[in-house]
């Protein structure tokens, strides 16, 4: 005899706001494309109980120097072009990138101490370079973060740029630029939901709109935090969908800075036999990374490995194909 | 689904005789409900609302044990499905699939790789849980001894796939009753497959495509001619279609309390994909959203690696950070004039420093401070981990009854409280170390 099974739906009552990152001659930038995240008003990928509008999508994270620090694996899959941002970003688009993350490493006052003009010259030739929608990150720290992003946004004024990170301590100031300059800042709180949710609050009293804001609540590595940030993702996703209007933000997860800083990915000298292959055990951990976070509730995941973009974009589009 | 305790109540005698050592009997049901009391401290409940209140704690997910002795795997009973609601409580099985057409020193080769497969992390021993073997030969003599060569080698639980009960019932001859999960009934031999789960005394997957309610026919048919601990595969391969069915039959079990599908769930993320980058994904997915048991199709450790630090992640409880107690660590025999280096008591901390100071081969002493399990930057913010805790530590922990300088070295990432360290610990050079574990035996080096 048959059993009847009733499956049980969940009436959401919240909408993840839709956010649009880049603007076309039209809109007043200079993009070819734009890409449009958020939307959804049902968990990640569960399509058959609300929509999901806008697929999540994959940044690729270029500087502007050449990034020492990294692992070899990511210096030899780049070659050449980690000397030149701009044919960098011309290559990271070819790889597939819906978005070029780029991150302003020289102007880190222990490093090369760029300037300003340096930074607006450097977010120029990338804008040239690449016809996809840009995120801008400042060297991460504070003032230094304030003094770039501003002449940034300044010079590149209605490009719908994503400027990061505002953080509790410098907000205002990168939020002013935007304003000014028709940009989307990235909020970045510590792992927690009413900090993420404080600090969406905060901006948007100095009256930048709800969907000029993406907000990243901190990433952790697989085995290095990933599971606290999984967890604090899922409960802001299921209070946005519950309705709480503060944190409806679509979310913005740097995977591959953190991925590539674990020894996992980092070495293979001394590491034990049975952590595998290091090529492919490397890639794995910043593909898991990035496909655990999109459980969670990612919608922009910033990539680091040239290989990881068509991986990470399979899986999305299997996890939507029904 | 547990009951409340005022259902429980409704249960009890209600006549307040206290002899359960409670001033009422509703104060009791509170308890029971708290699981902080048995139900036989009441002498006076009915039999009746006995079988009620058992049949109510059974769990809506049943638990199921594959195997026997020390490396079985239990899976299932977890009781929510978000992990910030509680935690999730047992960890999938994973399972290397292998056939009966490989040659059999390639075969045997495989188990022992399997087998011996072992990495650590955080001080807690990662492996494979064992290995599903298939009939692929369709022939039930070459399943049997394949099964029996496996057997041989290892303790590991088995997963036996087949569809000829005969093929099944001759490989589970060759288990000693160790209890493989039998893979799979389904509508066409569930009788024969439940008649083998009940004479082997083994678990049961039960198998019905595309449709939960002949799955739930199914289970509860195999239910009725005995076997109890059932195994579910909904019969989904692709990754939709897996998340949707697993986070349904997750769903129906926990919030709908739906008895004839209250079990754990077997997946295979290596069948409908022929590579193994896809593969990988796949059972990363239904790792974290809610396999029981997952079988893989290939067995490579740089995909195996981070998969089980991905489950060791996923089931680590919310609440309870692992630790390590606080203390001075000996690394390597240090003498007293060996370096002295501090970190937290956060698992991954400790375990990150420990490994690269031991893999440095110097002998040093690893001041562990108690900073709530917290890691090196988390513990700094949160007030745990502070110039004021590391001077107590150094203290506490009579460091200096044991070494004969004053020199501690504190992680790069914190080098902004070497200023007030000095002030704790007058006389000490507080000397920065890099900023990540890796660059420890290097810098050691030039330690002196
Ligand atoms: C997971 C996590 C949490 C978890 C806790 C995890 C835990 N048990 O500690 C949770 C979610 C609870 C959490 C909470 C908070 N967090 Co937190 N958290 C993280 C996260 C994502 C990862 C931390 C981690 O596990 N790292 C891995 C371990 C192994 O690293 P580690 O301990 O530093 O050790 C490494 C090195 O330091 C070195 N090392 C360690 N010891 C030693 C010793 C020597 C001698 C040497 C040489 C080297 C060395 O080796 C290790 C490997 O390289 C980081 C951000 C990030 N992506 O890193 C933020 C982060 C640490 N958190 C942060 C903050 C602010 C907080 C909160 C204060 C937020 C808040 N107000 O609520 C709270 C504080 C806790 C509280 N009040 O309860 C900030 C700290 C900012 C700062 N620079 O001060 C960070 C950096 C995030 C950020 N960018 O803002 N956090
Ligand atoms: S012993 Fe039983 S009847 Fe008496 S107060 Fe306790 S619960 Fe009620």
């Amino acid at each position: 005899m048959p059993i009847a099974v009733e499956i049980p739906k969940e009436k959401w009552t919240g909408r993840i706001r839709e956010i649009t990152l880049g603007a076309t001659a039209d809109e007043g930038g200079t993009r070819k494309k734009t890409v449009t995240v958020g939307g959804e008003s049902t968990l990640p990928f569960l399509t058959f109980e609300g929509e999901i509008p806008n697929p999540p999508v994959v940044a690729l994270e270029i500087q502007d120097r050449y990034p020492d620090d990294w692992s070899t694996v990511l210096k030899d899959a780049w070659g050449d072009v980690l000397n030149d941002p701009a044919a960098w970003a011309t290559r990271a688009e070819e790889y597939g990138a819906d978005i070029i993350a780029l991150k302003l490493q020289s102007a880190h006052t222990e490093g090369d101490n760029t300037d300003a003009a340096h930074a607006v010259d450097t977010v120029k030739s990338v804008l040239a370079a690449t016809g996809l929608p840009l995120i801008v990150y400042g060297p991460g720290q504070p003032e230094k973060d304030n003094e770039v992003l501003v002449a940034v946004a300044e010079a590149t004024t209605g490009e719908r740029i994503a400027l990061g990170n505002c953080e509790d301590k410098n907000y205002r100031t990168i939020v002013a630029a935007a304003l000014a300059n028709n940009h989307l800042v990235i909020a970045k709180s510590p792992i927690d939901v009413n900090l993420a949710k404080q600090l969406n609050i905060l901006i948007s009293d100095m009256r930048l709109e709800l969907d000029r804001i993406l907000m990243d609540p901190t990433t952790g590595a697989l085995g290095y935090g990933l599971e606290y940030v999984y967890s604090v993702m899922e409960r802001l996703r299921i209070a946005g969908l519950t309705g709480d209007k503060m944190t409806q933000q679509p979310m913005i997860c740097t995977v591959g800075e953190e991925a590539w800083r674990t020894k996992e990915s980092k070495v293979n000298e001394g590491v034990p036999t049975a952590w595998g292959d290091w090529e492919r055990r490397s890639k794995n951990w910043e593909a898991l990374t990035a496909t655990t976070l999109l459980q969670s509730g990612a919608d922009i995941v910033v990539l680091r490995h040239p290989e990881s973009v068509a991986r990470v974009k399979e899986t999305v589009a299997s996890l939507l194909a029904q | 689904m547990g009951l409340s305790g005022l259902q429980i109540y409704k249960l009890l005698p209600k006549t307040n005789c206290k002899e359960c050592g409670f001033p009422t009997c509703l104060a009791f049901g509170m308890k029971l409900a708290a699981k902080q009391v048995e139900l036989s401290a009441c002498p006076y409940v009915s039999e009746e609302a006995k079988a009620q209140l058992a049949a109510a704690s059974v769990p809506p997910i049943r638990l199921v044990t594959i195997g026997t002795g020390d490396k079985k795997v239990e899976v299932g009973n977890e009781t929510v499905l978000f992990r910030h609601e509680k935690t999730f409580f047992h960890q999938p099985g994973l399972f290397v699939r292998l056939k009966d057409t490989l040659a059999l020193p390639e075969f045997e080769a495989a188990v022992e790789q399997v087998r011996d497969y072992s990495v650590e992390r955080v001080g807690i021993l990662l492996g494979v849980d064992g290995i599903a073997i298939e009939n692929a030969s369709g022939d039930a003599a070459t399943f049997a001894k394949y099964v029996a060569a496996a057997r041989a080698k290892m303790e590991q639980p088995f997963v036996l796939i087949a569809s000829d009960a005969t093929a099944m019932d001759r490989a589970l001859e060759q288990t000693d009753g160790s209890a493989p999960l039998i893979y799979a009934a389904t509508a066409d031999n569930w009788k024969e497959m439940a008649d083998l789960a009940t004479k082997h005394k083994a678990p049961l997957a039960v198998r019905a495509d595309g449709d939960l309610s002949a799955l739930a026919e199914l289970a509860e048919q195999v239910k009725s001619a005995g076997v109890e601990n059932i195994v579910l595969d909904p019969g989904a391969r692709k990754p939709h279609d897996t998340l949707v069915v697993l986070t349904q039959l997750r769903r129906l079990a926990l919030k709908s309390n739906f008895r004839p599908l209250g079990y754990p769930i077997v997946t295979f993320p290596g069948e409908d994909f022929e590579s193994e980058e896809d593969e990988v994904v796949l059972a990363a997915q239904h790792i974290a959203k809610y396999a029981g048991v997952i079988v893989l199709n290939h067995f490579d450790p740089a995909a195996i690696y981070p998969l089980l630090a991905l489950r060791q992640n996923i089931f680590t409880d919310p609440q309870k950070p692992i630790q390590v107690s606080p203390g001075l660590y000996e690394v390597n025999n240090p003498t007293p004039d060996s370096p002295l280096l501090v970190t937290t008591n956060f698992s991954l901390t400790y375990f990150s420093v420990a490994g690269e100071v031991e893999g440095s081969g110097k002998p040093s002493w690893l001041l562990i401070a108690d900073a709530e399990g917290m890691s090196v930057l988390t513990g700094w913010a949160a007030g745990k981990f502070d110039a004021e805790k590391i001077a107590k530590s150094v203290k506490q922990f009579d460091v200096l009854g044991k070494i004969s300088h004053k020199k501690i070295v504190i992680p790069g990432l914190v080098s902004v409280i070497s200023g007030e360290l000095e002030e704790e610990l007058p006389g000490w050079d507080i000397l920065v170390g890099p900023r990540e574990a890796i660059d420890i035996p290097t810098y050691l080096k030039t330690w002196n």
